[in-house]
């Protein structure tokens, strides 16, 4: 069973070789690419029933080298349920943009480099939930940041190249501090195995410890944007194209939180920022759902609410109980695949009405009504109304903040409250303006034109009816995800089970004798 | 742990020049600074490495008197990927030329969009029914006021076309742009 775990990172890395040699014929790239995410899906979904129902972590070390030496891959319940999750939501986008692709027809150099960057970023996604110790962490993130460079300045055009600069300058500092704390963990306790590290940590005095734990929470809080240090994402993410602002939005930030809670959980155990953590993860609530409510450009908006709810998963962390740490972790997931069809959503949305201004598109409820469905339920779902997972989510955290019931965590709640209706407030705004409003520019002859192009029947006729149709894989993709959202909820309570479980075993520190149990190779 | 206290000056000389390198809006300066910061912080974990020894291999000696390889192998993996990394900068850089950007960091269009419209559209924004007639009404009354300023129309009457990225252009420019009186 260990001998499947490397093939996470190894498989999508491969598979990238693969896409590049055959640059030139996109047909093999898809199936490559395709057949890769899917192989990775697979074994990871083997993998989480293995280490679920055996209760025990699988650690495996890479070469053979002992355990405290060597580079340790190490899953447990929360690494394979977020490889699961992030593999599903990397394949939807991919069939997105495959989709996206064939309807522009573009056979030049973005799509030849598309494919290979797309599943490097994979692999170092995976290299990172799976990482045992904090360099190969490192690694991890910088796999996954130099193909994000590549995929965010796609096509280099003059917006992108502007958007890019700032993203890469933000990421390249965070990088930086994190090496730096990297340096300076491994020469207060010499040794940067996550396992070890914890066991020894506890032999420091409490204030290099603080000064260690800053430090890695400052790299982090930039990945994950964390409120004083979000201000780089809206900026950046919505002149990507629409499948790479998806899968950036579900999966980038959260690894960021998942490098923080495996900080605050394992490493820093004794060590206590919860208060500092609290109130930052207000203000990213407050101050991201604010910055949504002034923008009118749907992907912006999105972006936006983004940063505000990264403050949920802030706010749970800081909780620190293990019923809080479960809720985190189903919310998580549950903003990851949201958020992703959200995005893609407003992919449809740019292709269908040629803008994601909500100024600008008016009347998509009566020209594309499946389209106001799929944009409709993953909306309210990240509102927080009920019976959706999000609100199961926040239920869940609110409730686990008032079993604490200090002060702070009331007001920690009522900011939840109040985000999660400014959430619902602008998406619903938006919803109205793009979808609700009427369109009294088209007579009800072109609204049943568009609606047969829509369906992709009717042959184009000129440029702008050629951009008005979606293909069907577009479609079919966004509602797919669409399901996997209602599954979230309908699914709510083996998935909080697990998450509940997988919060109990984080407060329990991991050791090296665990580890050495868990590797059979 | 015994550190050089030379390695540590040249680091915080290296990590101070970089970080006020890296907030200058010129692009190649901010390279400049990224790559001063790079070399300080694989400095830092050479300082970390503590008392040089000999070549750590398997039979050179006696592993007291070895260095640590690990933050070796550390540096150099961290050197590679500031290498690969400033190889992108580089080709970004003189893309951004190449656009005529000249080469600095640039301020983001929408956030000045934002900033400058006024209470005006944001009423407008909320007025769900009838923008366009709106549109009308609130174009005379700017030009006769010298307060407000054109901009505001100017943006928000070009940023679809502004956006040249490929996928994203918007189908109805002609439409939209063709009120930018």
């Amino acid at each position: 069973m260990s001998a499947l775990v490397p093939l996470l990172v190894a498989l999508p890395l491969l598979g990238a070789g693969i896409a590049l040699v055959f640059g030139r014929q996109r047909r093999v790239q898809v199936g490559v690419s395709v057949i890769t995410l899917t192989l990775v899906a697979a074994i990871a979904a083997v993998l989480l029933y293995t280490v679920d129902s055996s209760g025990q972590a699988i650690a495996v070390s890479v070469g053979g080298w002992p355990i405290p030496f060597g580079i340790v891959l190490y899953v447990d319940r929360l690494a394979a349920l977020l490889v699961v999750i992030s593999s599903i939501v990397l394949l939807a986008v991919l069939l997105f943009s495959v989709g996206q692709g064939a309807a522009d027809g573009d056979d030049d150099t973005p799509v030849t480099i598309f494919h290979p960057s797309y599943l490097i970023l994979s692999a170092g996604i995976f290299n990172a939930f799976i990482a045992g110790d904090l360099f190969n962490l490192y690694v991890g993130f910088e796999i996954l940041l130099v193909a994000s460079y590549v995929l965010i300045t796609l096509g280099s055009t003059e917006s992108r190249i502007r958007a890019g600069v700032v993203y890469i300058v933000v990421s390249l500092v965070s990088s930086i501090l994190f090496l730096a704390a990297i340096a300076a963990i491994y020469g207060a306790l010499g040794t940067v195995n996550i396992a070890q590290l914890a066991e020894r940590m506890t032999e420091l005095p409490d204030s290099t410890q603080l000064v260690l734990h800053l430090m890695l929470l400052l790299a982090f809080s930039i990945k994950a944007a964390v409120f004083p240090l979000s201000f780089w994402l809206p900026d950046s993410y919505p002149t990507a194209p629409a499948p790479v602002t998806a899968v950036f939005a579900g999966l980038l930030t959260k690894v960021g939180v998942y490098a923080m809670i495996r900080t605050e959980t394992q490493i820093f155990r004794d060590n206590d920022v919860n208060t500092l953590l609290l109130i930052v993860a207000l203000a990213t609530m407050i101050v991201g759902v604010l910055g949504a409510l002034a923008q009118a450009e749907l992907k912006r908006i999105l972006s936006f609410t983004l940063v505000s709810h990264v403050g949920y998963l802030v706010f749970g962390l800081a909780i620190a109980t293990p019923l809080a740490l479960g809720a985190t972790i189903y919310y998580m997931v549950h903003h990851i695949i949201v958020q992703t069809t959200l995005f893609l959503a407003v992919g449809l949305v740019e292709r269908r009405a040629g803008s994601t201004s909500i100024l600008k598109v008016k009347g998509l409820m009566r020209a594309a009504p499946l389209l106001a469905v799929l944009f409709f339920i993953p909306a309210i779902n990240l509102g927080g109304l009920p019976p959706f997972s999000g609100f199961i989510g926040k239920l869940a955290l609110f409730d686990a903040a008032a079993e604490v019931g200090t002060p702070l965590m009331y007001i920690l709640i009522v900011g939840g409250i109040v985000t999660s209706l400014l959430t619902l407030y602008t998406l619903m705004r938006a919803w109205n303006l793009a979808f609700w409003r009427e369109d009294d520019d088209h007579t009800e002859e072109t609204g049943v034109v568009d609606r047969i192009s829509y369906l992709g029947d009717a042959p184009a006729a000129d440029d702008e009816g050629a951009r008005r149709v979606i293909p069907r894989i577009m479609t079919a993709t966004t509602a797919g995800m669409v399901a996997v959202t209602v599954a979230l909820t309908v699914f709510a309570g083996p998935l909080y089970t697990l998450c509940a479980s997988i919060g109990d075993a984080l407060l329990t520190p991991v050791t090296l004798v665990q580890l050495d149990d868990g590797g059979g190779s | 742990m015994t550190v050089s206290a030379v390695l540590i000056v040249i680091m915080a000389a290296l990590f101070a020049c970089g970080a006020y390198a890296m907030l200058e809006r010129s692009l190649t300066r901010v390279l400049i600074g990224f790559l001063l910061l790079g070399n300080a912080t694989n400095l830092f974990l050479l300082v970390v490495m503590g008392r040089p020894g000999i070549a750590p291999f398997f039979g050179a000696g006696d592993v007291d008197e070895m260095s640590d390889p690990l933050p070796q192998a550390l540096t150099l993996t961290a050197i590679v990927i500031t290498f690969a990394v400033s190889a992108f900068l580089l080709a970004l850089i003189y893309r951004s030329w190449q656009l005529g950007q000249a080469d600095t960091v640039v301020d983001d269009e929408e956030d000045i969009a934002v900033r400058d419209r006024g209470a005006v559209e944001e009423d407008e924004m909320d007025d769900e029914t009838s923008i366009e007639d709106d549109d009308e009404d609130a174009t005379t009354d700017f030009i006769g006021t010298e307060t407000a300023p054109i901009t505001v129309l100017h943006h928000r009457d070009l940023d679809g076309i502004r956006d040249d990225a490929p996928v994203d252009r918007p189908g109805r420019d002609g439409r939209d742009g063709g009120d930018a009186r």
